[in-house]
């Protein structure tokens, strides 16, 4: 489920805390007991991560719904 | 509802089961399959068709005697389809081969067929085809008995000899100018073989000794064709008598031969078999608005039909169907069905433990508003079948979360302290009436709270006490009677303590969930108040008011009262009343039923532009989400109280629907101003996260509106951000971007400091978890 490099990816985000830029990372997600393991940005210090946009409104909402009608 | 409860509403279901012209055949030709090749000039398309069930088209076609015809609906509108004339026509239209007919196994049991006529050769044709020795016994020295009393003209000979000939290909032998029971006697019969069909037409009982009924006629059991003697089966003329029909007798043959096919397999010769023969159809077609057609005439009736009127004629069919409530409802239409199959889909759905639960989303879609039980012949509610599979769904834990969460913490809104207030009228104990305006008037028009609260309270003696709250609705709707039994008890205990007033209410689903769930209540509508009370005087003096179609709210369906009140309000106001073809009992849902729009936001747009396309001309609704909903798609809508308080504003029917945030704040505000102005309380400003200004564009209005994202969602993410340090910055943008999930939902934010607030730049959501925290 690793989400598309849109734009919001492609800007220049940095964790506001540890005002370090964030870097490609591995991050776990669940949902209804099932866990998933998805690269996101994330703060590399602090653990901050960024869902982007298209990843939540598509995959990630596709995802949720065939989980729901398990 | 269990299976077998669901398994027996499929019954009321008639769409799908065979139409009066193929159940009143004695052998069941498939007839509108058979038109429908037909009116496409696919004239080999329908003797396949005819071939399914007749052995001999060829010469049924010539001389079938359709009681089919009879039962035509067509013939309610114009005459009955002419079918027997384009089962002619198609014979001699078709050039297609005659098919191939092969047995099954040879099976090493034989069977005597003594009389060759319609039902002997039937019986004989379908035991060959099952793999039986077959030796048919005739009289004569030819086949077909008495089809050869058909003119020449009619049925010409080498019909006979070509379409019989199928039986010599299948093995069947010949005794030819042998009689039953004289050459051959019964008994030397069922010594030789091991079953007999008897089918000569005329019963002589010095050739046959059996059992006999009293007027002397052969014993035939109507069910089974069995006569008297074991393994002896008989019909056809011999069960008919004069009353000789060709289409009859090959029933008979087939009948008799299923049954002589389960004795020999010492199978129960009555089980199943109650859909043999001619029989009643239970499908429902209504001819209500069709075009009536007179039947097309052969320009040469002695030849028939030509391909071109034969055409013509089989267009005539009305290809019966009942589909009443598909064609009311947009739901039922929606997943291309009908109710028979979606039970099936909805009891599999229930039934299954592992898999994708497919039916989930029709099971959600539906508003629940009844309209389908009205229309059904049968009163089949498939609004109740859902209602109650959600709650099974929920019992089992199978309930998606996600379409209900949203009216879920709506409804936990207006019950909570933003909301919810119960108090005696200001100066009183107790109340003799208590006014319920219901969470969705008090959403999209307090002032109208306001207004009505007064009006109550100079109308009506005894203290008129006010409860502010959500009725249950939403639970209720969606199966969480633990949620929908907390709040009645609420509301009960609140209403107890009031001196059990009667309550007048403002929406007609806290109408409907008063009346069927709270029943020691005593509940009467605000339009029937208004009436008895008389209307304010602010909406006095407006004669011609101009013309306005009532949408009935789906939830006062069966409430004839609730709907006169309405048009005499209407009428003392001076408007003209149009009634939408569908009102009253039979009114449409506005799409927020059953929360459709939560479980199915395109389908209920679906709904709602069906509905506010069936007039010109403006609407009044007496249910405010009715209104909002219509509003929201562009249709002149007014709210019943706009024309009683709006003093003739016509821009009040364009007024736009709040939407969730503002439907949120009207209420608080609504609580707020309540308690200041008519108990006189001092109301304190919001605090934490609620004090947050934003600023948001009406584009970022309606995305959020779309993705249920509400301003104090919103709210609560950048005081988490700006509380915490944890966001993102971008130094191109100046943006900030948060999220922060305050129960079952992650809220993302991008948005900049702008004046004493912020400004929103995006927002949206999942359900999904990030599992990882953030490190302080």
């Amino acid at each position: 489920m690793n989400g598309p490099k849109d734009n919001v990816e492609k800007q220049d985000w940095q964790c506001c805390r540890c005002k370090i830029p964030m870097n490609q990372g591995k991050v776990k997600i669940t949902y209804m007991g099932n866990d998933f393991t998805i690269e996101l940005l994330k703060c590399p210090q602090c653990g901050l991560v960024l869902v982007p946009e298209e990843l939540a409104v598509h995959k990630m909402l596709e995802v949720e719904q065939s989980l729901e009608d398990k | 509802m269990d299976h077998k409860q669901l398994r027996e509403l499929e019954e009321k279901c008639t769409q799908g089961l065979p139409p009066a012209c193929t159940t009143t055949c004695p052998v069941h030709v498939d007839a509108v399959s058979f038109l429908t090749e037909m009116r496409a000039g696919r004239f080999d398309g329908a003797m396949k068709v005819l071939r399914k069930t007749l052995p001999f088209p060829g010469i049924t076609a010539r001389i079938c005697d359709h009681p089919c015809q009879t039962f035509c609906k067509r013939g309610e509108v114009g005459g009955a389809v002419s079918i027997a004339a384009l089962e002619k026509a198609c014979v001699l239209l078709s050039t297609a081969p005659p098919e191939q007919v092969s047995s099954k196994a040879k099976k090493d049991k034989r069977v005597a067929v003594a009389g060759g006529g319609l039902s002997g050769l039937t019986a004989a044709f379908d035991l060959a085809v099952k793999g039986y020795q077959v030796v048919l016994f005739e009289s004569k020295d030819r086949l077909g008995g008495r089809i050869w009393d058909s003119p020449e003209t009619i049925l010409p000979r080498n019909v006979i000899e070509e379409e019989t000939s199928v039986l010599g290909q299948l093995g069947v032998e010949f005794r030819f100018n042998t009689t039953a029971g004289e050459a051959v006697d019964l008994d030397a019969l069922c010594g030789d073989f091991d079953a007999v069909y008897l089918g000569t037409g005329e019963y002589r009982e010095d050739l046959f000794d059996l059992q006999t009924t009293p007027e002397g006629r052969l014993f035939i059991d109507p069910a089974t064709f069995s006569t008297g003697r074991e393994g002896v089966f008989a019909g056809g003329g011999l069960r008919c008598g004069q009353e000789y029909s060709p289409i009859g007798s090959q029933s008979d043959g087939r009948r008799a031969a299923i049954s002589i096919d389960r004795y020999l397999q010492q199978a129960s010769l009555l089980a199943y078999r109650e859909n043999e023969g001619p029989y009643p159809t239970r499908l429902f077609t209504s001819t209500k608005g069709v075009e009536p057609l007179p039947a097309v005439v052969p320009a040469n009736p002695a030849a028939g039909y030509t391909g071109e009127e034969a055409i013509k004629e089989a267009g005539r069919c009305l290809q019966c169907e009942c589909m009443e409530c598909v064609k009311a409802c947009e739901y039922l239409a929606h997943y291309k069905g009908y109710p028979r199959k979606y039970l099936r889909d909805i009891n599999h759905n229930l039934k299954m433990v592992m898999g994708v639960h497919t039916a989930n989303k029709m099971i959600n879609s539906c508003s629940l508003c009844g309209l389908c039980e009205v229309v059904c012949p049968n009163d089949l509610n498939m609004g109740e079948v859902c209602k109650n599979a959600r709650g099974l769904m929920v019992e089992k834990g199978k309930m998606p979360p996600s379409p209900h969460d949203f009216p879920l913490r709506d409804m936990q809104f207006s019950n909570g302290e933003m909301f919810a207030l119960a108090r005696p009228e200001p100066g009183q104990e107790s109340s003799r009436h208590l006014f319920f305006p219901g969470c969705q008037l008090s959403a999209s028009s307090p002032e109208y709270v306001m207004e009505v609260y007064s009006y109550l309270r100079e109308k009506l003696t005894g203290g008129v006490g006010l409860m502010l709250r959500c009725c249950g609705a939403p639970a209720d709707w969606v199966g969480r009677k633990d949620l929908f039994l907390e709040n009645r008890q609420e509301i009960v205990r609140l209403w107890t303590e009031m001196g059990k007033p009667n309550v007048i209410l403002a929406c007609s689903s806290c109408y409907q969930v008063f009346k069927t769930h709270l029943p020691e209540i005593e509940t009467v509508l605000l339009w029937e108040t208004m009436n008895r009370l008389g209307l304010p005087p602010v909406s006095a003096g407006r004669s011609g008011a101009g013309k306005v179609a009532v949408h009935d709210a789906c939830t006062t369906r069966q409430e004839k009262h609730v709907h006169d009140s309405v048009r005499r309000i209407l009428a003392q106001l001076g408007y003209e009343v149009e009634e939408l073809e569908y009102s009253r009992e039979k009114t449409e849902c506005c799409g927020y039923g059953g929360l459709m729009s939560f479980a199915n936001p395109e389908l209920a747009h679906k709904v709602i532009d069906r509905r506010i396309g069936e007039s010109e001309t403006d609407y009044v609704a007496y249910c405010a989400i009715c209104r909002d909903k219509f509003a929201s798609r562009g249709k002149r809508t007014f709210h019943l109280l706009d024309l009683i308080y709006g003093g003739g504003n016509s821009q009040l029917a364009e007024k736009k629907d709040p939407g969730y945030s503002q439907r949120h704040e009207n209420r608080a505000r609504l609580k707020n101003r309540l308690l200041r102005e008519i108990w006189g309380e001092k109301v304190e400003e919001a605090k934490g996260f609620g004090a947050i200004k934003l600023d948001i564009d009406d584009e970022m209005k309606a995305v959020m509106e779309e993705r249920l994202i509400l301003e104090e969602d919103i709210q609560k993410v950048i005081d988490y951000a700006e509380n915490t340090g944890n966001k993102l910055y971008n130094q191109d943008t100046g943006h900030f971007m948060a999220y922060h999930r305050p129960v079952s939902v992650t809220y993302w934010v991008e948005y900049s400091p702008r004046g004493e607030g912020f400004a929103i730049h995006n927002a949206y959501s999942h359900r999904m978890q990030i599992a990882e925290e953030v490190k302080q």
